[in-house]
């Protein structure tokens, strides 16, 4: 077992917690983190501290860290005043705890608080205990059960992992790992970066069996030379998502070059992003989506793509975006041609886009799905407009006539159909190694609406695109990946 | 605290590294200036050289296309009587003259969170304008440079174009992966900047290059 997964250990796997500051005050930090933890089914021990001794949600608290039991904590979630957390540790370290999440605020973003941070760095080390913050929101880790937060996102179990200096776009990220189904692994608020930095938990992340994506909102990356090589074995062997905030200028260095003049910090860490690998989106949903598609899809060895559309207008825009996008819309090969005019009336488009323009029968889709991902001049297809059917049975279901009149039978085939044919897609998609990316605006209300095409898709674990435009660019940044690795590949030969 | 190499000591600087450098000869007098160009072959530019002077074409000390001795010598008084008290070590550097109709320009810079990185970008009267500018963490690695031309957004201007041949790709790696290495190897070097690289045929061409180190320079 890699160094590094051992040193994140009593972090993301602890075998207990220890909770400071827990109280019979719903509103206070400790508390808050303490519920999460049971609420999440934590499924290590908790080791609640109250100095008073007092009952927590009816649960004995403990008066001192000194009354657990040794080596049964691995981690302590401290949201105790800053100025008592240095006493605190020094207890945990006696007991066993090796990894500490700092909650508490009142260190270097706060106007006196420069030193205590340096102190509670110092005092880590000396102790060796891992210090992830301070001011920091806290962390979840689903293999575990364990959401350590005073918010309160907890997404499913799944394969991606985020690191985020900015508590708010951690939740944000976790919000669409539960609205999608997709979950998560891990997700840590870096907070202050005191001692642990974003480059630390990427690093992890890289080595991490249970993370097959890392996702990450950053503003700064500190030792921009070590991030880039952090970067470079991650994305090596698995994605990198990333979104910047904060894009500063540099007049600085303007000065007396040239060079100097074109050159600008965001220039820079664009062209780190390129050279290293790293997908980099604007907006948190392109990289969630991004993130998510990369955990779900098989990725694309090339950037020949196939539309497959139920109608012309979004067809149309697709095969726009899928062009600027730099994506190769093949001519729609011969064979398949051939094959689906045997399955279809004429009317159908007989090109890319496909558009069967209504011509299907009940086996169709799927028919032409395995066909399309089957050929081998394809490497990537994007499915658009499921779930219209489906649409059209809940207005039946909502109507003045239902279940009469033969709505019923229609109806339920038409949902039916429509799940199976999210389905189908995914079936082809993992049979043939290639990407299905379906899109459809129904996305955004698939899952209150229990629509059955979105819905079908989130079954089979993966994501909808809200758009086809949306899906072109995931897509994009699949084919950009898929290059950058067989570049990685080339050059190890 | 930095100082900027004359053109001629920067191209030496590159020269060392392993980029290749049009031969040329720096001289202190018109008579010589009129042997090194008949040694280099008409026509030829010349341009005034020492470490102080930065902006040489906005102060008119670049003549181009001179063909023939007359010119030569015509050209080298101007620019030796164009002198000022403050430019301290200032001779006449002859080059012979390389013409092409695309440029880029080359570099490299320190980012301070990053430090030194390759710069890459689309040269000419345009070049501050259009912006095409890309950058990679020195050194590079294998197959960094080819992305790095890729890369930029104007990449079109680099392949066959309007009767121009496409770049020797290899050959403007190779400058890109050597800039690479001085930023990697060379703590004192704190920036460098070559513009134009003018692409003549096929061949990247250094024409001029600032190269900016620590120190004083006493």
């Amino acid at each position: 077992m890699k160094e590094i997964v051992e040193k994140f250990r009593p972090l993301f796997y602890p075998r207990g917690v220890v909770v400071t500051g827990v109280s019979q005050h719903p509103g206070k930090f400790g508390t808050v983190a303490y519920h999460n933890l049971i609420a999440c089914g934590y499924q290590g021990e908790l080791f609640p501290i109250n100095r008073e001794g007092v009952e927590s949600f009816g649960r004995a608290t403990y008066k001192s860290i000194a009354e657990i039991p040794k080596g049964r904590a691995d981690l302590v979630f401290l949201c105790t005043p800053a100025a008592v957390n240095e006493e605190l540790l020094r207890e945990c370290a006696k007991t066993g705890v090796r990894a500490a999440f700092v909650a508490s605020a009142g260190y270097g973003e706060a106007e006196d608080g420069a030193e205590m941070e340096k102190r509670l760095v110092a005092l880590g080390r000396e102790l060796g205990i891992a210090i992830a913050g301070p001011n920091g929101q806290g962390l979840i880790s689903t293999s575990v059960s364990m959401c350590a937060q005073i918010v309160a996102p907890y997404p499913p179990p799944g394969p991606i992992s985020v690191v985020s200096q900015s508590g708010n776009l951690a939740s944000s990220f976790m919000s669409y790992g539960s609205l999608t189904g997709v979950g998560m692994s891990k997700a840590i608020s870096c907070g202050n970066s005191a001692m642990l930095q974003l480059s630390d938990y990427l690093e992890y992340y890289g080595e991490d069996p249970d993370t097959a994506v890392s996702l990450a909102y950053l503003e700064g990356v500190g030792d921009g030379r070590r991030f880039a090589e952090v970067a470079r074995a991650h994305t090596a062997k698995k994605p990198l998502v990333v979104v910047r905030g904060g894009v500063t200028s540099a007049g600085k260095r303007a000065a007396s070059s040239h060079t100097g003049a074109l050159a600008s910090d965001d220039r820079i860490f664009s062209g780190v992003c390129r050279q290293m690998g790293i997908t980099r989106t604007e907006t948190i949903e392109e990289a969630y989506e991004a993130a998510a598609a990369f955990a779900t899809q098989p990725l694309p060895r090339g950037p020949r793509t196939l539309i497959f559309t139920v109608a012309g207008g979004w067809g149309v825009l697709t095969s726009d975006a899928c062009v600027n996008a730099g994506l190769e819309l093949i001519p729609l090969p011969e064979d398949l041609k051939a094959k689906i005019d045997t399955m279809v009336p004429a009317r159908w488009s007989r090109n890319n886009p496909i558009d069967l323009a209504g011509g299907e029968t009940r086996d169709t889709i799927p028919e032409v799905l395995e066909l399309m991902a089957a050929h081998p001049d394809v490497d990537a297809i994007v499915y658009l407009g499921i779930g219209i059917q489906a649409s059209q049975a809940q207005m039946f279901r909502r109507g003045p006539f239902w279940p009469d009149h033969g709505l019923e039978r229609i109806g339920t085939f038409h949902e039916s159909q429509d799940r199976r044919y999210a389905l189908a897609a995914a079936e082809a998609s993992t049979k043939h190694g290639k990407p299905i990316l379906i899109a459809s605006d129904l996305a955004y209300t698939g899952a209150s609406y229990a629509n059955t095409g979105p819905a079908g898709v989130r079954e089979s674990g993966r994501v909808t695109s809200p758009s086809g435009h949306r899906a072109i660019r995931t897509l994009a940044r699949m084919v950009a990946y898929s290059r950058f690795r067989a570049r990685v590949r080339s050059n190890e030969h | 605290m930095s100082f900027t190499l004359s053109e001629h000591e920067s191209k030496q600087l590159l020269r060392g590294a392993g980029i290749e450098i049009p031969d040329e000869r720096l001289v202190e007098s018109a008579d010589a200036a009129v042997r090194a160009a008949e040694e280099l072959g008409f026509p030829v530019a010349l341009k005034l050289c020492g470490r102080k002077i930065a902006h040489k074409t906005e102060r008119g000390l670049v003549r181009l296309g001179l063909s023939d001795a007359t010119a030569v010598r015509a050209a080298a008084q101007s620019l030796l009587g164009a002198r000022r008290s403050d430019d301290g070590d200032a001779r006449v550097l002859v080059c012979r003259m390389v013409s092409g109709r695309r440029e880029v320009i080359a570099g490299l810079v320190r980012d301070p969170q990053f430090g030194p990185c390759v710069m890459l970008g689309l040269g000419g009267i345009f070049a501050e304008a259009v912006g095409d500018v890309a950058f990679a963490v020195a050194p590079l690695a294998p197959g960094d440079a080819e992305d790095l031309i890729d890369s930029l957004q104007y990449k079109k201007v680099l392949g066959p174009f309007r009767g121009e041949p496409a770049v020797n790709r290899k050959a403007l790696a190779a400058v890109l992966e050597s800039l690479g290495r001085i930023g990697a190897e060379r703590a004192d070097v704190r920036s460098i900047d070559i513009n134009p690289l003018i692409i003549a045929g096929d061949r990247p061409v250094v024409i001029d290059a600032l190269v900016e180190l620590e120190g004083s320079g006493a």
